[in-house]
């Protein structure tokens, strides 16, 4: 005791460094602390300090305005999808914070690391129905991994390490911080930020355990008929080189969910295609067909399994997914390997023999030749006058070489963009896959660009989706990004339009969805754009909106009434799909 | 399969917020729960909720591993009844001119082993704990002698064969998880998992 008393006495330097910020710094020092470089937001009275702080941060932290709440999380997503970093999103409380709510949905369903932070009405006014006083942390506590309520601005540093720690370690996901004016303002004695790396309660993936791998090699070594089924869980791992290694040394045939494309390269000879509802052919056909089904980070949705009772029955399931709570919960796992694909893909890979499936993969070929001749050729090259979305994206693929970041909205265009796409690097496709939320692509592509700058970002919207979120066009102008917006106006809601006359009857109920002249309200936005209504000009027209220097909207005028196939019906197996 | 009654211990974090989570866990569901208690734990600063519904076996296991990943809980559990040592309580609150008069209320207050807790000169309070089947057995016999309150706890209950929370807290305290880690240590018997 007296040799620390004299030290001191000798020595006044206070033991730890602190220096005196506010509560809004803290915010702002953590986002640079875990090197966010772009935030989406809107302010508003309940967090204008933070507002406030961030006037002088704008050499350090760049600030996106966008034009509604909801696009602000949407642009965190594509941003998050688009460099594998956290998204971050700043609110007001009230209307601010609610319309965040579906955007949280779409990033708890798609497993998108976000963290929004919205401001709340002073402490001692919680309860009151204040102002712009909304209980935003029991409105999102189902739509997010994580949420809490700082009303103390001693707490801000920690409790954003731990936002940002689960929202992007595990199974990522949404983290809602609100808090209150009082703690904004609040200056207390700062003593720099720790990032967080442990929480007791929370396990971020589960240990591996290799005997579980072992018996799926086993499994995969005396297969006949395997097949690989992949997610986003590949990407999200940063494991799309070791997925790779696995499919190419195993030489079993892989396909996607939507959520899984450009994990591997489209043109890579074993990538059979797409599963699910709109998905190809032979992966949904084969799918009851092959004896050992390998599903690596997907998570097994309805869209994709269609009736479940009719799904893969006859094969044995080997299911790698790094949350627990996935393995068993819509198909039975014969072997579950719980863990970090990253960890669990090499693992397997080092025990499958190398081997090469041919006449297994012949089967896929010749699916893959029945639908060509049903369905794609005449997608891809219409014999028709109107043009069709398949050719758009076909003409598209000619320009980009594959090498753009497509963001779709929801809806025909979605599918038939995901179906015939070309991707030669990942993290490129980016669209709303478990909500299916419209109005999600614009503000994704904008985003997205943010998050890699380098990159052609092509958002491709339908009439219905570009309505929803139409209003941030105002938020590329001002930002001054280059985002190409490709509009595939077929004047319906197409795909409820489709169900419709497929199930009720052609009774088209409120599909007829009218449209305002896009390009004259790119026009208005300083936006650049045209129209095109025939085949001719259409290649040109795609060239022109690539080639221009900035943001350029071209509208593309497709068939009304065509339809998305091949099809599993709602209710029906996935083998019973259907080609027209 | 058919439903039954499953008991779910939760051991958590004591946080607020977090009986939302674990709460819209079952109602986006549609499953009533049928009783909800939180409590300490043998573990200091862990609580520990004990939940019960009555469902299918796999409905449960689904349902454990939702809560148990929430960020703030440790562990789930769920047991059947068989496995579990389980008390309900119950309150009764009666005239006492009726006690004091009526023999036969007496006898029958003994018989169900309640006891009086409060005892005034217009009421008397009594106690009884146990199953579900007895504590309500005694509402019945009790209402004819103007039985004027009763409430009935949440159900508490004790698994058999744990061993307690401590070991586990220590696993979980540790920041870079060791080799015989638990999170699937019952994934190669699931037959005789009492976990999920």
């Amino acid at each position: 005791m007296n040799t620390v008393e004299e030290i001191k006495t000798v020595s006044p330097t206070p033991a730890a460094v602190t220096e005196l910020i506010s509560g809004s710094q803290a915010v702002l020092e953590a986002c640079i602390a875990e090197q966010v470089d772009t935030v989406f937001g809107y302010p508003g009275g309940a967090i204008m300090p933070i507002y406030d702080a961030l006037y002088d941060y704008n050499d350090k932290l760049k600030h996106i305005l966008v034009r509604h709440e909801q696009g602000a999380t949407h642009a965190a997503q594509g941003y998050a999808r688009a460099s594998g970093k956290v998204g971050v999103v700043f609110a007001t409380s009230g209307p601010g914070a609610t319309n965040l709510v579906t955007g949280l949905a779409d990033a708890m369903i798609d497993s998108t690391p976000m963290v929004a932070i919205t401001g709340q009405v002073f402490a001692h006014l919680l309860g009151t129905d204040a102002f712009q006083e909304t209980d935003i942390i029991n409105i999102t506590t189902p739509v997010t991994k994580w949420n809490y309520q700082v009303t103390d601005a001693t707490e801000i540093p920690s409790v954003l390490a731990k936002a940002f720690y689960l929202a992007k370690s595990g199974r990522p996901g949404p983290v809602l911080i609100d808090i209150t004016k009082n703690a904004q303002i609040q200056k207390f004695d700062y003593a720099g930020y720790t990032k967080c790396t442990h929480i007791r309660s929370y396990r971020p993936k589960p240990i591996v355990r290799k005997e579980f791998i072992a018996e799926a090699a086993k499994l995969i070594n005396e297969a006949e008929k395997p097949f690989i089924i992949f997610g986003q869980g590949v990407i999200l791992g940063k494991a799309e080189a070791e997925f790779k290694a696995f499919v190419e040394k195993s030489g079993i045939p892989a396909a996607w969910t939507i959520l899984g494309l450009s994990a591997l390269t489209t043109d890579h000879p074993l990538n059979v295609g797409m599963l699910g509802m709109h998905g190809n052919y032979g992966p949904n056909l084969l799918t009851n067909e092959c004896d050992v089904l390998i599903a690596v980070g997907m998570r097994f949705d309805d869209r994709v399994t269609g009736r479940l009772d009719k799904y893969a029955k006859q094969a044995k399931v080997i299911h790698l997914d790094i949350d627990p709570s996935e393995i068993d919960k819509n198909v039975k796992a014969t072997i579950g390997v719980w863990g970090d694909c990253k960890e669990t893909l090499p693992l397997l890979s080092s025990l499958v023999e190398e081997k090469k499936h041919t006449e297994w993969l012949e089967k896929f070929r010749a699916c893959d030749a029945e639908e060509n001749k049903e369905v794609i050729f005449e997608e891809l090259h219409p014999s028709t006058d109107q043009m069709t979305m398949g050719e758009v994206i076909r003409n598209m693929n000619e320009i980009t070489g594959g090498n753009a970041i497509i963001v779709t909205d929801v809806g025909q265009h979605q599918m038939v963009a995901c179906r015939y796409a070309k991707f030669n690097e990942s993290k490129s496709n980016i669209t709303s896959g478990g909500l299916g939320t419209m109005g999600f692509g614009l503000p994704a592509a904008i985003g997205a660009k943010f998050g890699a700058p380098q990159r052609t970002v092509i958002a491709i919207i339908g009439d219905g989706g570009i309505q929803m979120t139409i209003q941030e066009l105002g938020t590329i102008m001002q930002a001054e990004i280059n985002v190409k917006i490709l509009i595939l106006n077929n004047q319906f809601l197409g795909m409820v339009r489709q169900w419709q006359q497929l199930f009720n009857d052609k009774r088209y109920s409120f599909v007829d969805i009218a449209s305002p002249d896009y390009v004259m309200v790119a026009k208005a936005y300083g936006i650049e754009g045209q129209k095109v209504t025939e085949r001719q000009n259409l290649k040109q027209a795609l060239q022109t909106m690539l080639d221009h220097n900035g943001s350029y909207l071209l509208e593309v005028m497709v068939s009304k009434e065509n339809n998305v196939f091949p099809m599993v019906p709602q209710g029906c197996s996935v083998s019973e799909i259907r080609l027209k | 399969m058919h439903k039954q009654e499953f008991t779910i211990t939760v051991y958590t974090e004591n946080h607020i917020g977090l009986l939302v989570r674990i709460a819209t866990i079952f109602s986006r569901r549609k499953i009533n729960i049928e009783s909800l208690n939180t409590s300490p734990s043998e573990a200091e600063g862990i609580h520990r909720f004990t939940i019960v519904i009555d469902e299918t076996e796999e409905v449960v296991r689904k349902l454990a591993r939702q809560i148990e990943k929430q960020v703030e809980v440790l562990k789930a559990y769920y047991n059947t009844n068989d496995e579990i040592i389980w008390q309900e309580l119950a309150l009764y609150k009666v005239p006492t001119d009726e006690i004091a008069e009526k023999v036969k209320v007496e006898r029958l207050l003994r018989e169900h082993g309640a006891r009086a807790v409060v005892i005034r000169k217009d009421y008397t309070i009594f106690e009884t704990s146990g199953h579900r089947e007895e504590t309500e057995k005694l509402v019945a016999v009790l209402a004819p002698y103007g039985l004027i309150e009763f409430v009935r706890s949440a159900r508490v209950a004790i698994i058999k064969s744990s061993h307690g929370f401590h070991e586990k807290l220590k696993e979980f305290e540790e920041t870079e998880p060791g080799e015989e880690l638990i999170e699937n240590e019952f994934l190669d018997k699931q037959q005789e998992v009492f976990t999920m």
